[in-house]
Protein backbone atom coordinates (compact mmCIF):
# COMPACT_ATOMS: atom_id res chain seq x y z
CA UNK A 1 0.00 0.00 0.00
CA UNK A 2 1.37 3.41 -0.98
CA UNK A 3 1.85 6.60 0.98
CA UNK A 4 -1.30 8.67 0.79
CA UNK A 5 -2.14 12.31 1.27
CA UNK A 6 -5.47 14.11 1.34
CA UNK A 7 -5.71 17.26 -0.75
CA UNK A 8 -8.59 19.64 -0.05
CA UNK A 9 -9.50 22.51 -2.33
CA UNK A 10 -12.11 25.16 -1.46
CA UNK A 11 -13.07 28.46 -3.03
CA UNK A 12 -15.41 30.26 -5.42
CA UNK A 13 -16.26 28.11 -8.41
CA UNK A 14 -14.83 28.92 -11.83
CA UNK A 15 -13.54 26.97 -14.85
CA UNK A 16 -10.11 25.36 -14.60
CA UNK A 17 -9.76 24.57 -10.88
CA UNK A 18 -9.72 20.79 -11.27
CA UNK A 19 -7.32 21.03 -14.23
CA UNK A 20 -4.98 23.38 -12.35
CA UNK A 21 -4.71 21.17 -9.27
CA UNK A 22 -4.62 17.81 -11.04
CA UNK A 23 -1.93 18.98 -13.48
CA UNK A 24 0.39 19.80 -10.54
CA UNK A 25 -0.23 16.30 -9.18
CA UNK A 26 0.37 14.72 -12.59
CA UNK A 27 3.65 16.60 -13.07
CA UNK A 28 4.81 15.25 -9.71
CA UNK A 29 3.69 11.73 -10.69
CA UNK A 30 1.25 11.66 -7.80
CA UNK A 31 -1.75 9.44 -8.48
CA UNK A 32 -5.32 10.50 -7.61
CA UNK A 33 -7.00 7.37 -6.19
CA UNK A 34 -10.26 8.88 -4.97
CA UNK A 35 -12.01 12.16 -5.51
CA UNK A 36 -15.15 13.85 -4.23
CA UNK A 37 -16.29 17.19 -5.60
CA UNK A 38 -19.26 19.42 -4.93
CA UNK A 39 -20.36 22.84 -6.07
CA UNK A 40 -22.95 24.38 -3.78
CA UNK A 41 -24.33 27.78 -4.81
CA UNK A 42 -21.11 28.71 -6.51
CA UNK A 43 -18.87 27.42 -3.72
CA UNK A 44 -16.44 24.82 -4.95
CA UNK A 45 -15.07 22.07 -2.72
CA UNK A 46 -13.00 19.04 -3.62
CA UNK A 47 -11.34 16.35 -1.54
CA UNK A 48 -8.80 14.08 -3.21
CA UNK A 49 -6.97 11.05 -1.87
CA UNK A 50 -3.60 10.96 -3.60
CA UNK A 51 -0.94 8.25 -3.71
CA UNK A 52 2.51 9.87 -3.51
CA UNK A 53 4.62 6.72 -3.18
CA UNK A 54 5.87 7.12 -6.78
CA UNK A 55 6.00 10.91 -6.62
CA UNK A 56 9.13 12.63 -7.91
CA UNK A 57 8.97 15.61 -5.56
CA UNK A 58 8.85 15.43 -1.76
CA UNK A 59 5.75 16.33 0.20
CA UNK A 60 6.67 19.84 1.29
CA UNK A 61 7.67 20.74 -2.26
CA UNK A 62 4.42 19.31 -3.60
CA UNK A 63 2.42 21.19 -0.97
CA UNK A 64 4.11 24.45 -1.92
CA UNK A 65 3.37 23.97 -5.60
CA UNK A 66 -0.26 23.05 -4.93
CA UNK A 67 -0.77 26.08 -2.69
CA UNK A 68 0.86 28.34 -5.25
CA UNK A 69 -1.24 26.98 -8.10
CA UNK A 70 -4.32 27.26 -5.88
CA UNK A 71 -3.58 30.94 -5.31
CA UNK A 72 -3.31 31.54 -9.05
CA UNK A 73 -6.80 30.15 -9.64
CA UNK A 74 -8.21 31.74 -6.46
CA UNK A 75 -8.77 28.68 -4.25
CA UNK A 76 -7.36 27.52 -0.94
CA UNK A 77 -5.47 24.21 -0.98
CA UNK A 78 -4.74 22.16 2.10
CA UNK A 79 -2.54 19.07 2.15
CA UNK A 80 -2.65 16.58 5.03
CA UNK A 81 -0.92 13.24 5.40
CA UNK A 82 -3.18 10.19 5.60
CA UNK A 83 -1.69 9.31 9.00
CA UNK A 84 -3.63 12.25 10.49
CA UNK A 85 -6.94 10.71 9.42
CA UNK A 86 -5.93 7.18 10.38
CA UNK A 87 -4.95 8.29 13.88
CA UNK A 88 -7.92 10.57 14.45
CA UNK A 89 -10.75 8.59 12.85
CA UNK A 90 -9.89 4.95 13.52
CA UNK A 91 -9.58 3.25 16.90
CA UNK B 1 -5.39 3.13 2.40
CA UNK B 2 -8.19 2.63 4.88
CA UNK B 3 -11.53 3.72 3.41
CA UNK B 4 -12.95 6.97 4.75
CA UNK B 5 -16.34 8.59 4.22
CA UNK B 6 -16.15 12.06 2.76
CA UNK B 7 -17.70 13.24 6.05
CA UNK B 8 -14.84 11.71 8.07
CA UNK B 9 -12.30 13.51 5.92
CA UNK B 10 -14.28 16.74 6.04
CA UNK B 11 -14.54 16.61 9.84
CA UNK B 12 -10.78 16.49 10.34
CA UNK B 13 -10.14 19.12 7.68
CA UNK B 14 -12.64 21.41 9.38
CA UNK B 15 -11.02 20.90 12.79
CA UNK B 16 -7.59 21.78 11.45
CA UNK B 17 -8.57 24.65 9.20
CA UNK B 18 -11.47 26.35 10.95
CA UNK B 19 -11.51 25.22 14.59
CA UNK B 20 -7.94 26.12 15.56
CA UNK B 21 -6.89 22.54 16.22
CA UNK B 22 -3.12 22.47 16.45
CA UNK B 23 -0.30 21.10 18.54
CA UNK B 24 0.41 23.72 21.18
CA UNK B 25 3.89 22.48 22.10
CA UNK B 26 6.46 19.81 21.55
CA UNK B 27 8.63 19.80 24.66
CA UNK B 28 11.92 17.97 24.96
CA UNK B 29 12.92 16.95 28.48
CA UNK B 30 16.67 16.92 29.10
CA UNK B 31 18.66 15.82 32.14
CA UNK B 32 21.40 18.40 32.62
CA UNK B 33 23.14 16.92 35.65
CA UNK B 34 26.07 16.14 33.34
CA UNK B 35 26.88 19.86 33.49
CA UNK B 36 28.53 19.15 36.84
CA UNK B 37 31.42 17.58 34.92
CA UNK B 38 32.32 21.02 33.56
CA UNK B 39 34.45 23.51 35.49
CA UNK B 40 32.10 26.26 34.43
CA UNK B 41 28.56 25.15 35.34
CA UNK B 42 26.75 27.60 33.06
CA UNK B 43 28.93 26.61 30.14
CA UNK B 44 28.22 22.94 30.83
CA UNK B 45 24.47 23.54 30.90
CA UNK B 46 24.67 25.45 27.63
CA UNK B 47 26.70 22.70 25.96
CA UNK B 48 24.48 19.84 27.06
CA UNK B 49 21.21 21.51 26.09
CA UNK B 50 22.57 22.57 22.72
CA UNK B 51 23.88 19.12 21.98
CA UNK B 52 20.71 17.22 22.96
CA UNK B 53 18.22 19.62 21.41
CA UNK B 54 20.27 20.42 18.34
CA UNK B 55 17.89 18.67 15.97
CA UNK B 56 14.64 19.50 17.78
CA UNK B 57 13.73 22.43 15.56
CA UNK B 58 14.28 20.55 12.29
CA UNK B 59 12.44 17.47 13.54
CA UNK B 60 9.42 19.52 14.62
CA UNK B 61 9.34 21.44 11.36
CA UNK B 62 9.68 18.29 9.27
CA UNK B 63 6.83 16.55 11.11
CA UNK B 64 4.65 19.63 10.84
CA UNK B 65 5.31 19.83 7.14
CA UNK B 66 4.86 16.10 6.46
CA UNK B 67 1.54 15.83 8.28
CA UNK B 68 0.23 19.29 7.39
CA UNK B 69 -0.44 20.03 11.06
CA UNK B 70 0.62 23.25 12.76
CA UNK B 71 2.96 22.92 15.76
CA UNK B 72 2.86 26.27 17.54
CA UNK B 73 5.84 26.15 19.92
CA UNK B 74 9.00 24.16 20.63
CA UNK B 75 10.14 23.95 24.22
CA UNK B 76 12.81 22.37 26.38
CA UNK B 77 12.44 21.29 30.00
CA UNK B 78 15.54 20.65 32.12
CA UNK B 79 16.37 19.10 35.49
CA UNK B 80 15.35 21.44 38.36
CA UNK B 81 18.19 23.94 38.65
CA UNK B 82 18.12 23.68 42.47
CA UNK B 83 19.78 20.24 42.12
CA UNK B 84 22.71 21.73 40.24
CA UNK B 85 23.07 24.51 42.80
CA UNK B 86 23.00 21.99 45.65
CA UNK B 87 25.94 20.20 44.09
CA UNK B 88 27.97 23.32 43.36
CA UNK B 89 27.18 26.22 45.68
CA UNK B 90 28.85 26.69 49.08
CA UNK B 91 26.56 29.44 50.37
CA UNK B 92 23.46 31.36 49.44
CA UNK B 93 25.31 34.15 47.69
CA UNK B 94 27.10 31.66 45.47
CA UNK B 95 23.86 29.77 44.81
CA UNK B 96 22.18 33.03 43.80
CA UNK B 97 24.96 34.00 41.37
CA UNK B 98 25.28 30.51 39.91
CA UNK B 99 21.52 30.39 39.44
CA UNK B 100 21.50 33.59 37.42
CA UNK B 101 24.43 32.45 35.28
CA UNK B 102 22.69 29.14 34.54
CA UNK B 103 19.45 30.96 33.68
CA UNK B 104 21.30 33.22 31.26
CA UNK B 105 23.09 30.24 29.69
CA UNK B 106 19.77 28.46 29.20
CA UNK B 107 18.22 31.58 27.72
CA UNK B 108 21.04 31.91 25.22
CA UNK B 109 20.78 28.20 24.34
CA UNK B 110 17.03 28.67 23.79
CA UNK B 111 17.70 31.51 21.36
CA UNK B 112 20.39 29.56 19.50
CA UNK B 113 18.06 26.57 19.15
CA UNK B 114 14.96 28.63 18.21
CA UNK B 115 13.23 27.16 21.26
CA UNK B 116 10.34 29.31 22.51
CA UNK B 117 10.55 28.46 26.20
CA UNK B 118 13.04 26.76 28.48
CA UNK B 119 11.43 25.30 31.63
CA UNK B 120 13.09 24.02 34.77
CA UNK B 121 14.27 27.02 36.78
CA UNK B 122 12.68 25.04 39.55
CA UNK B 123 12.73 24.15 43.23
CA UNK B 124 10.76 21.58 45.22
CA UNK B 125 10.20 22.94 48.71
CA UNK B 126 6.96 21.29 49.87
CA UNK B 127 8.50 20.10 53.11
CA UNK B 128 11.56 22.33 53.31
CA UNK B 129 14.44 24.06 51.55
CA UNK B 130 17.89 22.91 50.56
CA UNK B 131 20.57 25.49 49.78
CA UNK B 132 19.94 25.02 46.08
CA UNK B 133 16.19 25.53 46.56
CA UNK B 134 16.88 28.73 48.46
CA UNK B 135 19.19 29.94 45.72
CA UNK B 136 16.58 29.30 43.02
CA UNK B 137 13.67 30.87 44.91
CA UNK B 138 15.66 33.98 45.91
CA UNK B 139 17.02 34.51 42.40
CA UNK B 140 13.75 34.00 40.46
CA UNK B 141 12.99 37.74 40.08
CA UNK B 142 16.49 38.52 38.76
CA UNK B 143 16.65 35.34 36.67
CA UNK B 144 13.34 36.16 34.99
CA UNK B 145 14.19 39.83 34.48
CA UNK B 146 17.55 39.08 32.86
CA UNK B 147 16.14 36.45 30.48
CA UNK B 148 13.29 36.20 27.98
CA UNK B 149 12.56 32.50 27.56
CA UNK B 150 13.25 30.92 30.94
CA UNK B 151 10.27 29.70 32.95
CA UNK B 152 10.37 29.19 36.71
CA UNK B 153 8.31 26.99 38.98
CA UNK B 154 8.26 26.25 42.69
CA UNK B 155 6.45 23.25 44.11
CA UNK B 156 5.22 24.43 47.50
CA UNK B 157 2.78 21.66 48.42
CA UNK B 158 2.16 17.96 47.94
CA UNK B 159 -0.32 15.38 49.10
CA UNK B 160 2.54 13.55 50.81
CA UNK B 161 4.17 16.50 52.56
CA UNK B 162 1.41 19.07 53.03
CA UNK B 163 1.87 22.79 52.38
CA UNK B 164 5.05 24.68 53.15
CA UNK B 165 3.51 28.00 54.20
CA UNK B 166 6.92 29.65 54.63
CA UNK B 167 7.50 28.93 50.94
CA UNK B 168 3.99 30.10 50.05
CA UNK B 169 4.61 33.38 51.84
CA UNK B 170 7.99 33.78 50.21
CA UNK B 171 6.44 33.15 46.80
CA UNK B 172 4.06 36.04 47.50
CA UNK B 173 7.16 38.23 47.80
CA UNK B 174 8.86 36.60 44.79
CA UNK B 175 5.82 37.17 42.56
CA UNK B 176 5.65 40.79 43.67
CA UNK B 177 9.35 41.45 43.18
CA UNK B 178 9.36 39.74 39.78
CA UNK B 179 6.47 41.99 38.77
CA UNK B 180 8.34 45.10 39.96
CA UNK B 181 11.47 44.19 38.00
CA UNK B 182 9.65 43.26 34.78
CA UNK B 183 6.51 45.44 34.72
CA UNK B 184 4.55 42.28 35.38
CA UNK B 185 5.67 40.37 32.30
CA UNK B 186 8.12 38.14 34.18
CA UNK B 187 5.22 36.70 36.17
CA UNK B 188 3.82 35.15 32.96
CA UNK B 189 6.83 32.79 33.27
CA UNK B 190 6.41 31.93 36.94
CA UNK B 191 4.18 29.31 38.57
CA UNK B 192 3.66 27.95 42.08
CA UNK B 193 2.47 24.35 42.17
CA UNK B 194 0.98 21.64 44.32
CA UNK B 195 1.87 18.08 43.25
CA UNK B 196 3.71 19.31 40.13
CA UNK B 197 3.86 16.27 37.82
CA UNK B 198 6.85 15.24 35.73
CA UNK B 199 6.58 15.44 31.99
CA UNK B 200 4.40 18.54 31.76
CA UNK B 201 4.88 20.00 28.28
CA UNK B 202 3.23 23.28 29.31
CA UNK B 203 5.16 26.15 30.83
CA UNK B 204 5.76 27.33 33.49
CA UNK B 205 5.07 23.86 34.94
CA UNK B 206 7.60 22.08 32.71
CA UNK B 207 10.69 20.51 34.28
CA UNK B 208 12.58 17.30 33.59
CA UNK B 209 11.77 14.81 36.34
CA UNK B 210 14.02 12.23 37.97
CA UNK B 211 11.91 9.34 36.71
CA UNK B 212 11.93 10.42 33.09
CA UNK B 213 13.87 9.04 30.15
CA UNK B 214 16.65 11.35 28.94
CA UNK B 215 15.95 12.92 26.53
CA UNK B 216 12.21 12.54 26.09
CA UNK B 217 9.48 14.15 23.99
CA UNK B 218 6.21 15.32 25.58
CA UNK B 219 3.37 16.92 23.67
CA UNK B 220 0.68 19.50 24.44
CA UNK B 221 -2.50 19.75 22.37
CA UNK B 222 -5.06 22.51 21.89
CA UNK B 223 -8.62 22.15 20.66
CA UNK B 224 -11.28 24.07 22.64
CA UNK B 225 -12.71 25.19 19.27
CA UNK B 226 -13.32 21.58 18.26
CA UNK B 227 -15.20 20.83 21.48
CA UNK B 228 -17.20 24.06 21.24
CA UNK B 229 -18.29 23.14 17.74
CA UNK B 230 -19.44 19.70 18.87
CA UNK B 231 -21.38 21.19 21.78
CA UNK B 232 -23.03 23.83 19.56
CA UNK B 233 -24.24 21.09 17.21
CA UNK B 234 -26.03 19.39 20.14
CA UNK B 235 -28.12 22.21 21.58
CA UNK B 236 -31.01 19.96 22.64
CA UNK B 237 -28.95 17.01 23.88
CA UNK B 238 -29.09 15.85 27.49
CA UNK B 239 -25.86 15.96 29.49
CA UNK B 240 -24.92 12.31 29.11
CA UNK B 241 -25.23 12.59 25.33
CA UNK B 242 -23.26 15.83 25.40
CA UNK B 243 -20.54 14.28 27.57
CA UNK B 244 -20.28 11.38 25.16
CA UNK B 245 -19.87 13.67 22.14
CA UNK B 246 -17.24 15.76 23.93
CA UNK B 247 -15.40 12.58 24.86
CA UNK B 248 -15.30 11.46 21.24
CA UNK B 249 -13.95 14.83 20.13
CA UNK B 250 -11.33 14.77 22.91
CA UNK B 251 -10.29 11.34 21.66
CA UNK B 252 -9.57 12.73 18.19
CA UNK B 253 -7.69 15.75 19.54
CA UNK B 254 -5.47 13.60 21.74
CA UNK B 255 -4.77 11.16 18.90
CA UNK B 256 -3.30 14.03 16.94
CA UNK B 257 -0.98 14.76 19.88
CA UNK B 258 0.01 11.11 20.08
CA UNK B 259 0.77 10.99 16.34
CA UNK B 260 2.91 14.13 16.41
CA UNK B 261 4.76 13.06 19.56
CA UNK B 262 5.59 9.66 18.11
CA UNK B 263 6.72 11.14 14.79
CA UNK B 264 8.99 13.76 16.38
CA UNK B 265 10.48 11.20 18.79
CA UNK B 266 11.08 8.76 15.93
CA UNK B 267 12.87 11.38 13.88
CA UNK B 268 15.11 12.28 16.82
CA UNK B 269 15.69 8.66 17.79
CA UNK B 270 14.49 9.33 21.34
CA UNK B 271 11.61 8.02 23.43
CA UNK B 272 8.11 9.47 23.22
CA UNK B 273 6.98 10.32 26.75
CA UNK B 274 3.38 11.47 26.96
CA UNK B 275 0.55 13.66 25.75
CA UNK B 276 -0.90 16.26 28.10
CA UNK B 277 -4.63 15.99 27.42
CA UNK B 278 -5.39 19.56 28.54
CA UNK B 279 -7.16 21.63 25.91
CA UNK B 280 -5.00 24.74 25.68
CA UNK B 281 -6.97 27.81 24.62
CA UNK B 282 -5.45 30.84 22.88
CA UNK B 283 -6.50 34.48 22.66
CA UNK B 284 -8.03 33.83 19.21
CA UNK B 285 -11.76 33.86 18.46
CA UNK B 286 -13.08 30.27 18.46
CA UNK B 287 -10.27 28.85 20.61
CA UNK B 288 -11.74 29.39 24.05
CA UNK B 289 -12.64 27.13 26.97
CA UNK B 290 -15.01 29.88 28.16
CA UNK B 291 -16.90 29.55 24.89
CA UNK B 292 -17.25 25.79 25.46
CA UNK B 293 -18.92 26.57 28.80
CA UNK B 294 -21.18 29.12 27.07
CA UNK B 295 -22.10 26.58 24.39
CA UNK B 296 -22.95 24.09 27.15
CA UNK B 297 -25.48 26.57 28.55
CA UNK B 298 -23.62 28.74 31.05
CA UNK B 299 -24.61 32.33 30.24
CA UNK B 300 -21.22 33.67 31.37
CA UNK B 301 -18.33 31.77 32.98
CA UNK B 302 -18.51 32.53 36.67
CA UNK B 303 -22.30 32.18 36.78
CA UNK B 304 -23.75 29.45 39.02
CA UNK B 305 -23.39 26.23 37.03
CA UNK B 306 -19.85 27.03 35.86
CA UNK B 307 -18.24 24.47 38.17
CA UNK B 308 -20.75 21.86 37.02
CA UNK B 309 -20.11 22.55 33.33
CA UNK B 310 -16.33 22.60 33.79
CA UNK B 311 -16.44 19.33 35.74
CA UNK B 312 -18.33 17.67 32.88
CA UNK B 313 -15.88 19.06 30.32
CA UNK B 314 -12.81 18.01 32.32
CA UNK B 315 -14.14 14.50 32.82
CA UNK B 316 -14.99 14.10 29.13
CA UNK B 317 -11.54 15.34 28.12
CA UNK B 318 -9.85 12.91 30.51
CA UNK B 319 -11.90 9.90 29.44
CA UNK B 320 -11.69 10.57 25.70
CA UNK B 321 -7.99 11.36 26.02
CA UNK B 322 -7.22 8.28 28.07
CA UNK B 323 -8.74 6.12 25.33
CA UNK B 324 -6.63 7.88 22.72
CA UNK B 325 -3.23 7.44 24.33
CA UNK B 326 -1.73 5.09 26.87
CA UNK B 327 0.84 7.75 27.65
CA UNK B 328 -1.10 10.42 29.52
CA UNK B 329 1.14 13.00 31.18
CA UNK B 330 1.42 16.46 32.61
CA UNK B 331 -1.57 18.33 33.97
CA UNK B 332 -4.21 16.70 31.77
CA UNK B 333 -7.25 18.72 32.74
CA UNK B 334 -8.98 21.79 31.36
CA UNK B 335 -7.13 25.07 31.30
CA UNK B 336 -8.99 28.13 32.54
CA UNK B 337 -6.46 30.93 32.08
CA UNK B 338 -7.86 34.44 31.96
CA UNK B 339 -5.66 36.49 29.63
CA UNK B 340 -4.82 33.52 27.37
CA UNK B 341 -8.51 32.83 26.73
CA UNK B 342 -10.45 35.53 24.92
CA UNK B 343 -13.76 34.31 26.35
CA UNK B 344 -12.52 34.21 29.94
CA UNK B 345 -11.15 37.75 29.72
CA UNK B 346 -14.51 38.88 28.33
CA UNK B 347 -16.35 37.21 31.24
CA UNK B 348 -14.20 39.26 33.64
CA UNK B 349 -15.06 42.46 31.73
CA UNK B 350 -18.75 41.64 31.99
CA UNK B 351 -18.44 41.26 35.74
CA UNK B 352 -19.30 37.55 35.71
CA UNK B 353 -15.95 35.98 36.46
CA UNK B 354 -14.22 36.79 39.74
CA UNK B 355 -11.26 35.43 41.63
CA UNK B 356 -13.63 33.45 43.89
CA UNK B 357 -15.42 31.82 40.98
CA UNK B 358 -12.08 30.91 39.41
CA UNK B 359 -10.98 29.33 42.70
CA UNK B 360 -14.13 27.23 42.74
CA UNK B 361 -13.56 26.20 39.13
CA UNK B 362 -9.94 25.30 39.94
CA UNK B 363 -11.29 22.51 42.13
CA UNK B 364 -12.52 20.62 39.06
CA UNK B 365 -10.10 21.63 36.31
CA UNK B 366 -6.69 20.10 37.29
CA UNK B 367 -4.72 23.16 36.25
CA UNK B 368 -5.47 25.94 38.74
CA UNK B 369 -5.51 29.73 38.72
CA UNK B 370 -3.80 30.86 35.57
CA UNK B 371 -2.81 34.14 33.93
CA UNK B 372 -4.75 36.31 36.33
CA UNK B 373 -3.83 39.99 36.21
CA UNK B 374 -3.84 41.75 39.60
CA UNK B 375 -3.58 45.40 40.66
CA UNK B 376 -0.02 46.68 41.06
CA UNK B 377 -0.57 47.54 44.70
CA UNK B 378 -1.70 44.03 45.72
CA UNK B 379 0.14 43.06 48.88
CA UNK B 380 2.49 40.07 49.20
CA UNK B 381 0.31 38.44 51.84
CA UNK B 382 -2.75 38.61 49.58
CA UNK B 383 -0.83 36.86 46.79
CA UNK B 384 0.37 34.28 49.33
CA UNK B 385 -3.17 33.72 50.57
CA UNK B 386 -4.44 33.13 47.02
CA UNK B 387 -1.59 30.66 46.44
CA UNK B 388 -2.44 29.03 49.79
CA UNK B 389 -6.06 28.50 48.71
CA UNK B 390 -4.98 26.64 45.59
CA UNK B 391 -2.33 24.62 47.46
CA UNK B 392 -5.09 23.53 49.86
CA UNK B 393 -7.28 22.37 46.98
CA UNK B 394 -4.27 20.49 45.62
CA UNK B 395 -3.55 18.51 48.75
CA UNK B 396 -7.16 17.94 49.80
CA UNK B 397 -8.22 16.75 46.35
CA UNK B 398 -4.86 15.00 45.73
CA UNK B 399 -4.30 16.63 42.35
CA UNK B 400 -1.87 18.82 40.44
CA UNK B 401 -2.71 22.51 40.57
CA UNK B 402 -0.77 25.63 39.73
CA UNK B 403 -1.00 29.37 40.31
CA UNK B 404 0.22 32.03 37.89
CA UNK B 405 -0.61 35.53 39.11
CA UNK B 406 0.53 38.73 37.43
CA UNK B 407 0.50 41.93 39.47
CA UNK B 408 1.14 44.80 37.06
CA UNK B 409 2.86 47.82 38.64
CA UNK B 410 0.73 50.94 38.30
CA UNK B 411 -2.32 49.04 37.05
CA UNK B 412 -5.65 49.31 38.83
CA UNK B 413 -8.75 47.13 38.91
CA UNK B 414 -10.51 47.26 35.55
CA UNK B 415 -7.48 48.50 33.57
CA UNK B 416 -6.70 46.47 30.45
CA UNK B 417 -3.28 44.85 30.23
CA UNK B 418 -1.98 43.42 26.93
CA UNK B 419 0.90 40.92 27.00
CA UNK B 420 0.77 40.23 23.26
CA UNK B 421 0.80 36.96 21.32
CA UNK B 422 -0.36 33.75 22.99
CA UNK B 423 -0.27 35.42 26.42
CA UNK B 424 -3.22 37.59 25.43
CA UNK B 425 -4.84 40.49 27.25
CA UNK B 426 -7.18 40.87 30.18
CA UNK B 427 -8.64 43.34 32.64
CA UNK B 428 -7.02 43.68 36.06
CA UNK B 429 -9.11 41.67 38.55
CA UNK B 430 -10.23 42.63 42.02
CA UNK B 431 -8.68 40.90 45.03
CA UNK B 432 -11.33 42.25 47.40
CA UNK B 433 -10.82 44.44 50.46
CA UNK B 434 -10.21 41.82 53.10
CA UNK B 435 -7.01 40.04 53.99
CA UNK B 436 -5.78 36.88 55.72
CA UNK B 437 -2.40 38.30 56.55
CA UNK B 438 -2.53 37.05 60.13
CA UNK B 439 -3.11 33.52 58.83
CA UNK B 440 -0.35 33.38 56.22
CA UNK B 441 2.34 35.03 58.38
CA UNK B 442 2.01 32.18 60.86
CA UNK B 443 4.17 30.16 58.48
CA UNK B 444 5.21 26.58 59.15
CA UNK B 445 3.97 23.42 57.51
CA UNK B 446 0.31 22.58 56.99
CA UNK B 447 0.28 18.84 57.66
CA UNK B 448 -0.82 16.52 54.86
CA UNK B 449 -4.42 15.35 54.93
CA UNK B 450 -5.71 11.83 55.44
CA UNK B 451 -5.04 11.24 51.72
CA UNK B 452 -1.41 10.86 52.84
CA UNK B 453 -2.33 8.04 55.22
CA UNK B 454 -4.12 6.16 52.45
CA UNK B 455 -0.81 5.95 50.60
CA UNK B 456 0.87 3.91 53.32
Amino acid sequence: MGEMIVVTVVGADKPGIVAAISSVLAEAKANIVDISMTVLRGFFSMIMVVDISEAVSDLSELRERLEERGKEVGVRVMVLHEDVFRYMQKV
Amino acid sequence: MTKYDASELAEIIEMLSFQHLDIRAVTMGINIMGALRYDNLAEGVHEIVKERAEELRDAVEEVSSRLGVQIVTKRVAVTPISMLLDARAGDLEEAFKLGISVAEALDSAAKDLAVDYMGGYAAFVESGYSLGDRGVVKSIPEALSSTERITAMVNAASTLAGINMDAVYEMGEVVKRTADLTEGRGCTRLGVFANAPEGTPFVPGAYHGRGEEDPVINVAVSGPGVIENVVRSLQDADLRTLHDAMKRAAFKITRLGELVGREVAKRLGVRFGSVDLSLAPSPAVGDSVADVLRAMGVEEPGAPGSVLALAILTDAVKKGGAMATSSVGGLSGAFIPVSEDLGMAEAVRRGALTLSSLEAMAAVCSTGLDMIVLPGDVKEDVIAAIIGDVMALGIVLDKSLGVRLIPVPGAREGDEVDFGGLLGKAPVMSVGRFSSEALVVRGGIVPPTVSRLMKG
